[in-house]
């Protein structure tokens, strides 16, 4: 709605109100009637339901509104329907690199918003080492150790063109598995060195690695730990970069002279509810639009004084002539909520208010790199809308 | 998932198995956005076991069915997030491409 239309709407509201009360409920049925009569919350109510205020002690009234007849008793329907959600949902984004995206989210439930947040977290897969085969390691560094280590590695490949791994784990084809080598070693004589993650590398052809198999007869190929039917570069869906490690300089392990790792890295599709090394994010978040209103005009020295108390800047100070300034609030994004502004007394809480808008919300993704976040955050409502669907079927 | 109901149709309890918060609480935002339902909410009756129990109950609709409408209300928002996220980036790198992109 616009502004010319909120101002008409509250006086008829009043007007209303008026009425109810004279005739004591006898015409309202009349007045309902009436296509100009808004379907409106009260403006303070209004408030109540859309903002948290942040008060010095505590914040309150944090809870939303999600039932439909909250406001039955003042006619008003409290319902989301679809089109009207479809009207007033927004996304402004604000940045995006390769692997950080911020975005506004406005006019959705938190509901919503946490569900999408936890899905990015802990449902979207992503593919990570899950088994490691160590034919020497005679670094200081356990094989457990070491193990986990490449585990965390982030890998650049994209999930949604492999398979999960069956649940024995024993068929390991082109489909399900990456294969991953290291092979390092540090002379005698010669400085320690540090492995880091670019000395890892891609198998296309899989497992190298001869199983031990005792009933084998010698004129069959040896068997490896993977049975792959084609090499995985020569697959047409598989995209022109070829599958590899997001950060080649992250650490793995320091070798001393004389010492070697040898070992092969099989990676698997998973998600993060099973291990959080399966998490495509390294974190997604989002806080509430913060918004600053000066209650009173805070002047000269007090808006000074207000300009200082805030460590992040919010406030600024115009000139109002004369010699007079006033205190504005410049920058509402930028606040934490630290509440260092309403505190001093009960005259600092009366000066400023500090809520936040229960819908708008600014949403943080941080990829570890196997998709941008932007496709995370597609796959994440995607996970969402086949969980519903999941629902559906059983339903019916 | 089992669907636990009395003679009367418009009373049920669902049990979603291998679901937690994240289905639950949306879905429970889309029941009670719906006004054939006068009550709904969840549990989680064990937190190590995955599994949701959902309960509806209506102004006399068969409460499956207001179960089913609310999912499918969550899909098409879920839908038309996706589209305005979608159109929102390539909107985004039109403006941006060759461009530093700085914050606010």
């Amino acid at each position: 709605m616009s502004e010319v239309d909120d101002s008409m709407s509250e006086v008829e509201e009043q007007e209303e109100l008026q009425r109810k009360k004279e005739e004591n409920g006898s015409g309202l049925d009349y007045i309902l009637s009436l296509e100009s009569v808004p379907s409106k919350l009260p403006p303070r109510l209004e408030e109540l339901k859309t903002r948290v205020f942040c008060k010095s002690d505590a914040p309150v009234h944090t809870d939303t509104i999600q039932y439909s007849g909250a406001y039955a008793a003042l006619r008003v329907d409290n319902s989301l329907r679809l089109d009207n959600f479809c009207q007033n949902f927004k996304i402004e984004l604000i940045r995006l690199t390769d692997d950080d995206m911020e975005f506004d989210m406005i006019g959705i439930d938190p509901a919503l918003a946490n569900a999408f947040r936890r899905i990015l977290i802990s449902e979207v897969p992503t593919m990570a080492i899950e088994r490691v085969y160590i034919a020497n390691n005679t670094s200081v560094i356990q094989d457990e150790v070491l193990s986990h280590r490449l585990g965390l590695i982030p890998i650049r490949a994209d999930p949604r063109l492999f398979e999960y791994p069956d649940t024995t784990g024993t068929d390991k084809n082109e489909k399900n598995t990456i294969v991953f080598k290291l092979h390092v070693r540090c002379e005698v004589g010669q400085p320690r060195i540090t492995v880091k993650t670019r000395e890892l590398e891609w198998l296309p052809h899989g497992s190298e690695l001869h199983s031990e198999d005792n009933n084998r007869d010698a004129s069959s190929k040896p068997r490896t730990f993977t049975s792959f039917n084609c090499s995985q570069d020569s697959l047409p869906e598989f995209p022109k970069s070829p599958i590899g490690i997001k950060d080649s300089d992250i650490i793995i392990a320091k070798l001393g002279p004389g010492q070697e790792i040898e070992l092969e890295a099989h990676a698997v599709k998973g998600i993060g509810k099973t291990h959080a090394k399966w998490s495509p994010v390294a974190t997604a978040w989002y806080r509430m639009l913060p918004e600053v209103v000066l209650l009173e005009e805070v002047k000269d020295e007090l808006a000074e004084e207000l300009k200082n108390k805030c460590p992040v800047g919010v406030f600024d100070i115009e000139d109002i002539g004369k010699g007079k300034r006033r205190a504005t609030v410049a920058r509402p994004r930028a606040c934490t909520l630290c509440r260092e502004c309403i505190r001093g007394g009960k005259e600092w809480e009366d000066r400023v208010s500090l809520r936040r808008v229960k819908d708008h919300f600014i949403f943080t993704i941080e990829s570890t790199g196997a998709l941008p976040p932007e496709e995370l955050f597609t796959e994440a409502v995607k996970i969402l809308e086949d969980k519903c669907e999941r629902v559906i079927m059983e339903l019916s | 998932m089992e669907h636990v109901s009395y003679s009367d149709q418009s009373k049920s309890t669902f049990s979603l198995a291998d679901e937690d918060h994240t289905l639950a609480n949306a879905v429970r935002f889309t029941l009670n956005q719906d006004p054939r339902v006068t009550f709904s909410g969840y549990s989680i009756p064990h937190p190590s076991e995955n599994r949701v129990n959902i309960r509806v109950q209506t102004t006399g609709d068969p409460a499956r069915e207001v179960l089913k409408d609310a999912c499918q209300d969550l899909m098409l928002t879920c839908q038309h997030v996706r589209s305005t996220l979608d159109k929102a980036v390539s909107d985004f790198k039109l403006n941006n491409t060759g461009k530093d992109m700085d914050t606010k």
